[in-house]
């Protein structure tokens, strides 16, 4: 019987609470309550009060997390578990945040113009967040699943945030299409449920050796759990609203999105799907394979044919969605992929990020384009930004050198690592199919260069509208070219944290 | 280049001193090498540790042996003498101080790619070469070829005339075989990893002997796939003619001099890998020798001066595969080839910059003539580089391609075909080199009406000269006086291994007079044509269905052409109509389109993409599910 059928006829038997394992998510749900008071009663408070409210909170939940740092436990009689791949997961996402806070900020603001986007958006982005965490965290298909519907809502109303046609348009397709996804993956989790009597993880993984469940229930269910996540990383074929999402939304939103959606989902998707489900790795790997060689490949050749950056960033992203499915499918049999996928994200999110702040800096140069259609991220835009803009074409080299995978920046070794994962789990041919990707994939990276070194600017250069001057946008790009750069160069420490992400506890 | 408008003067000489400085410092090391006896000349240079995780250490260890000292002398030299030239070559151009900064970072990258002591620090030289050579490619990337018109004035041609010389063109071509390449080093490396844990070059050549015959096979051939990439080999040599369309420095320097020789730097340092495998082996010595001689006769049908270079550099890169593909009796003539070819062609396309220079960047045969007595300085080191490249006894070439070639014959077997390729690629060489001289510097003037070509300044003039003595004499002087190789062989005995015999003098005598009186052949009949009061151009006429597929570079690049632009274009339209309904509609059309109809018509149509992105959600659903239930 259902648990909450059962709460009816007697008292619900509650679980014992660990303050101290959710640490880190109840500080973001507080300072996100804070921020949305400030918001309501305090209209006039200026972007940078709140955008230092917001790295308040994150910080706070940053030095929380690290108190925890050791902790490695099931909480929540396992609803919540503790261990490498939550630490992991729950660092990068709070940088991952604080870039998009210095990100948002910034804001699409140009002389004398008002703000585009409305104060709200600083509580949302610690929703997003909370969410995300929990995702990483969660060892409970209901909780993944409560989880997963609140980073959605959040992210759903960001990208919408302005009054932007593009934006507008953008958010409802998310909200469309990503309801859709939802309810394939709660129909999975009730399939799990029905097929094993329990939607907690470790229970589903002893259920997997035994022989009595209901065999094709269970299977018909990790299809559709599949579904799902495939959806949140934007995998092919799940992946067509990405590139209008992207392009529509704006790029603040668009940044965190890219790069915060994919650790929480792929964090996620191995604990689910290489810890719990690891017993079904015949069944699920065919599958997983597929969808990476069409990620990687549809990813890549579509890219090829883009105009805009922030569309090609958007296909970019898809067929880096691939790579790491790469290092999913690997990782039930072979721990390296666990950590190698870890570390994959640690800096996919930087080099993405750092990608979307050269392209919010780049779209503030010129006067704002036509309401509809969003920003100025054309490849026209960028011919001969090495000239006027140096410093930003300089990190736009680095950030798109690094998504090819050329030693030595960070992109490099997170590709490496993935590729040796594969080999190790035996999976040779999906690695060469991902090479090929990559290989494809180079092309388009480095036309952006070519556009941006190699091409004479177009119009008069006197022309641009001077940026509305904040450090915001300067020291978030800063710290993302650093970490890109010295990610590359020490990239040691980084690895044997993300190996002890290799046990996944349930 | 942040400080590039302050700079701007003096960035030529910055450049130029930093690598004549790194030379200096190559020479050092290279005398302190030569301090210690011949099986201590390897010094591991450990340097930091990039990381250490599980099994895999990797460092940015250099390496100094013969091998890489002798890779290194000759990259810094000639990068040296390559600077010097570019001040006077590029003086004119408004964004020397990137070419310079590029350059620089090229010579760079070069030099992490012989000195690395594992494969991954040398993929990093590997990559960064390759990306300087494509930016370098496309340096002059709005300047189109130049045409002469009816009227016999020189004009900027259309990019849809000169499609395949247009600089972007050129650098995508570049960057694609190159790319294909990369592919094979990546995969190799995977490979070699898997199979030994390690990526230091100790371990894994100490590990070679005992690989499993298929899987060395597989490494040694996936490795000599990106040298047909990076050293422009068949089938992946189409880049390098139409990378012509960079400044000639760079076609000097990069894709003849130093760039293209890591392949053959590759064989030869891996070489304990294709010993392992027979098979590769023979790949190897067929893929040279076909080049050599396809390259050979393109390079007859050319009328582009950088292009008959381009080719001839192709076929003389075979010459070199054919002699690291013959084991331990043909690496060091293999080498040899290296270090004269450096020299010789290096020259010969700064020569050939220094008549562009001074016939207005004409680059057409037809149009030259008689440059003899206004282009002296030219005229003289050019003809000495013709020597070397012809095999004229005792020049620089003479001794090296002698060498690979005595090596094939004594190789014996499958090493008797490419011997006899590579004596009969010797006499077209002979052909279309004399062919190229004749033409530019001797006969009557054939250039228009107005043009006064002048000599070029001192520092153009300095690093021909330099380079025309040592296409003179490096083969003697890297030779022992009895012609055997002795001296420079022993010197890489230590990396490379010893041969096992030696061939006697009397029937070595005998293969050097049967290439040299071939190239003699061909020197005579180029004279015949081309010097002589002749109207040639009528013989062409006349035996144009001879003419044509030469011309035409035997069409390969239609073949290719057809397969990648036409094949491959359909598919991306294909794709961008039937799966991206969007991105297409902003690549033709422009976004223009797109604010309009999301603009006007927004709601209906994207509803009806939102039900279409819905479908393949569900299908995708349906897909996987069906799988996982109905899967035997």
């Amino acid at each position: 019987m259902h648990p909450l059928a059962q709460a009816t006829t007697q008292p619900l038997p509650l679980p014992e609470v660990d303050w101290r394992a959710i640490a880190p998510e109840l500080a973001l749900a507080v300072a996100g309550v804070v921020l949305l008071l400030v918001v309501a009663f305090w209209p006039r408070a200026g972007r940078g009060v709140l955008a230092g409210l917001t790295l308040a909170g994150l910080a706070a939940a940053a030095a929380l997390t690290v108190w925890n740092w050791d902790l490695e436990r099931v909480a929540f009689e396992g609803a919540v578990s503790l261990d490498g791949i939550t630490r992991y997961a729950r660092a990068v996402l709070l940088a991952v945040g604080a870039l998009a806070t210095l990100m948002v900020a910034q804001g699409d603001s140009r002389e004398g113009e008002p703000d585009d986007s409305p104060p709200e958006v600083f509580p949302l982005l610690l929703f997003a967040l909370l969410g995300m965490v929990l995702l990483a965290a969660a060892s409970d298909l209901l909780v993944v699943f409560i989880a997963l519907e609140i980073l959605s809502l959040s992210l759903y109303v960001m990208a919408g945030e302005t009054r932007r046609l593009a934006a507008q348009e953008a958010a409802m397709k998310y909200f469309l299409l990503g309801a859709f996804s939802s309810a394939f993956l709660l129909y999975g989790i009730a399939l799990c449920y029905g097929a094993t009597g329990s939607t907690n993880l470790l229970e589903i993984a002893d259920a997997t050796g035994d022989p009595t469940a209901d065999g094709t229930l269970l299977l018909a269910g990790v299809g559709l759990l599949a579904v799902g996540f495939l959806f949140k990383v934007s995998a092919v074929p799940f992946h067509m609203w990405t590139p209008d999402v992207y392009q529509g939304t704006p790029t603040p939103v668009a940044a965190f999105m890219a790069a915060a959606t994919k650790v929480a989902g792929f964090a996620v998707f191995l604990r689910v799907f290489a810890g719990a489900l690891g017993g079904l790795v015949v069944s699920w790997r065919p599958v997983i394979a597929g969808a990476a060689v069409l990620t990687m490949l549809v990813g890549a050749a579509l890219a090829v044919v883009q105009t805009d950056l922030k569309r090609m960033l958007a296909y970019s992203s898809i067929s880096h969605a691939g790579y790491l499915l790469v290092g999913v499918a690997a990782a039930a049999t072979v721990p390296a992929g666990v950590s190698a996928s870890m570390f994959y994200l640690l800096t996919y999110a930087f080099m993405v990020m750092g990608a979307f702040m050269v392209v919010q800096y780049v779209s503030r140069l010129g006067p704002p384009d036509d309401d509809a259609i969003g920003e100025r991220s054309s490849l026209e835009d960028y011919r001969g930004l090495a000239r006027r803009h140096p410093w930003a074409a300089g990190l736009l080299a680095v950030f798109m050198l690094a998504l090819t995978g050329i030693p030595p920046l960070s992109g490099f070794w997170a590709k490496y690592y993935v590729f040796l994962a594969g080999i190790e789990a035996g999976l040779t041919w999906l690695v060469v199919v991902a090479v090929i990707s990559s290989v494809i994939s180079a092309f388009f990276y480095l036309r952006v260069l070519v556009v941006a070194y190699l091409q004479e600017p177009v119009g008069d250069p006197g022309a641009e509208t001077a940026p509305g001057r904040t450090p915001a946008l300067g020291v978030a790009l800063g710290l993302a070219g650093l970490l890109t750069v010295a990610i590359g160069l020490a990239p040691e420490a980084l690895i044997a944290a993300a190996r002890s992400a290799e046990r996944i506890l349930g | 280049m942040l400080f590039g408008q302050r700079l701007r003067a003096l960035a030529g000489w910055i450049a130029t001193l930093a690598v004549a400085a790194a030379f200096v410092v190559a020479l050092a090391a290279f005398f302190e090498l030569l301090s210690h006896p011949g099986e201590e000349r390897t010094q591991i240079l450990r340097g930091y540790e990039w990381f250490t995780s599980g099994d895999l250490r990797v460092a940015f260890d250099l390496r100094w042996d013969p091998l890489s000292a002798l890779m290194a002398l000759v990259v810094t030299g000639v990068s040296s003498l390559i600077h010097l030239y570019s001040i006077g070559y590029m003086e004119h151009d408004e964004r020397r101080e990137t070419f310079f900064s590029w350059l620089n970072l090229f010579v760079a990258s070069m030099l992490v790619l012989v000195l690395a002591q594992n494969f991954l620090v040398m993929f990093l030289g590997w990559e960064g070469v390759g990306l300087c050579s494509y930016l370098l490619v496309g340096f002059w990337f709005n300047r189109r070829l130049l045409v002469v018109n009816p009227l016999g004035r020189l004009v900027e041609g259309e990019p849809d005339d000169t499609r395949e010389v247009w600089a972007p063109p050129a650098a995508k071509k570049a960057f694609l075989a190159n790319r294909i390449g990369d592919v094979g080093f990546l995969l190799a490396m995977f490979l070699i990893f898997a199979t030994t844990g390690s990526l230091d070059f100790d371990v894994v050549f100490g590990e070679a002997g005992a690989l499993a015959a298929g899987t060395a096979t597989a490494i040694a051939l996936l490795l000599f796939l990106a040298c047909t990439g990076k050293s422009a080999q068949f089938p992946l040599y189409v880049w390098l003619p139409d990378a012509m369309a960079g400044p000639t420095p760079v076609s000097a320097l990069i894709h003849a001099a130093t760039m293209v020789t890591a392949g053959v730097f590759l064989v030869a340092r891996t070489h304990t890998i294709f010993e392992a495998s027979g098979t590769a082996q023979t790949v190897v010595l067929l893929v040279g020798a076909g080049t050599a001689l396809l390259a050979a006769l393109i390079a007859i049908g050319q009328d582009d001066i950088k292009k008959i270079l381009a080719y001839s550099t192709v076929s003389q890169l075979g010459y070199m595969f054919i002699g690291v593909a013959l084991g331990p009796i043909g690496y060091a003539a293999g080498m040899l080839h290296l270090v004269t070819h450096a020299f010789f062609k290096a020259q010969l396309f700064l020569g050939a910059g220094s008549v562009m220079h001074g016939n207005d960047d004409d680059t057409d045969i037809k149009h030259f003539g008689g440059l003899r007595s206004a282009m002296p300085i030219t005229f003289w080191t050019t003809m000495a580089a013709w020597a070397a490249i012809v095999g004229v006894p005792f020049t620089s070439g003479f001794y090296s391609k002698d060498q690979v070639l005595a090596a094939a014959f004594e190789h014996g077997g499958i090493g008797l075909l490419a011997w006899a390729i590579g004596v009969f690629t010797a006499g077209l060489t002979a052909f279309y080199m004399s062919r190229y001289v004749f033409l530019t510097f001797f006969g009557e003037r054939r250039w228009p009406e107005g043009r006064h070509p002048h000599e070029s300044p001192p520092v153009m003039t300095v690093p021909l000269i330099v380079l025309a003595v040592l296409a003179l004499v490096a083969g003697f002087a890297l030779t022992t006086f009895t012609g055997e190789g002795g001296r420079f062989q022993a010197f890489l005995e230590p990396v490379l291994g010893a041969p096992e015999e030696h061939e006697s003098l009397a029937a070595a005598a005998g293969l050097s007079a049967a290439a040299t009186g071939l190239a003699a052949v061909g020197a005579i009949v180029a004279w015949l044509l081309y010097v002589r009061p002749f109207d040639w151009l009528a013989l062409r006429r006349r035996w144009a269905g001879a003419w044509r597929p030469l011309a035409e570079k035997l069409y390969v690049d239609q073949v290719y052409e057809f397969f990648t632009v036409n094949l491959g274009g359909a598919l991306a339209a294909f794709l961008a109509r039937n799966v991206d309904q969007r991105g297409i509609d902003g690549a033709v059309n422009g976004v223009a389109e797109l604010v309009g109809s999301s603009a006007r018509s927004g709601r209906r149509l994207q509803s009806g993409l939102v039900r279409s992105y819905a479908l393949g959600v569900l299908g995708g659903a349906v897909l996987i599910v069906a799988f996982l239930v109905f899967r035997p």
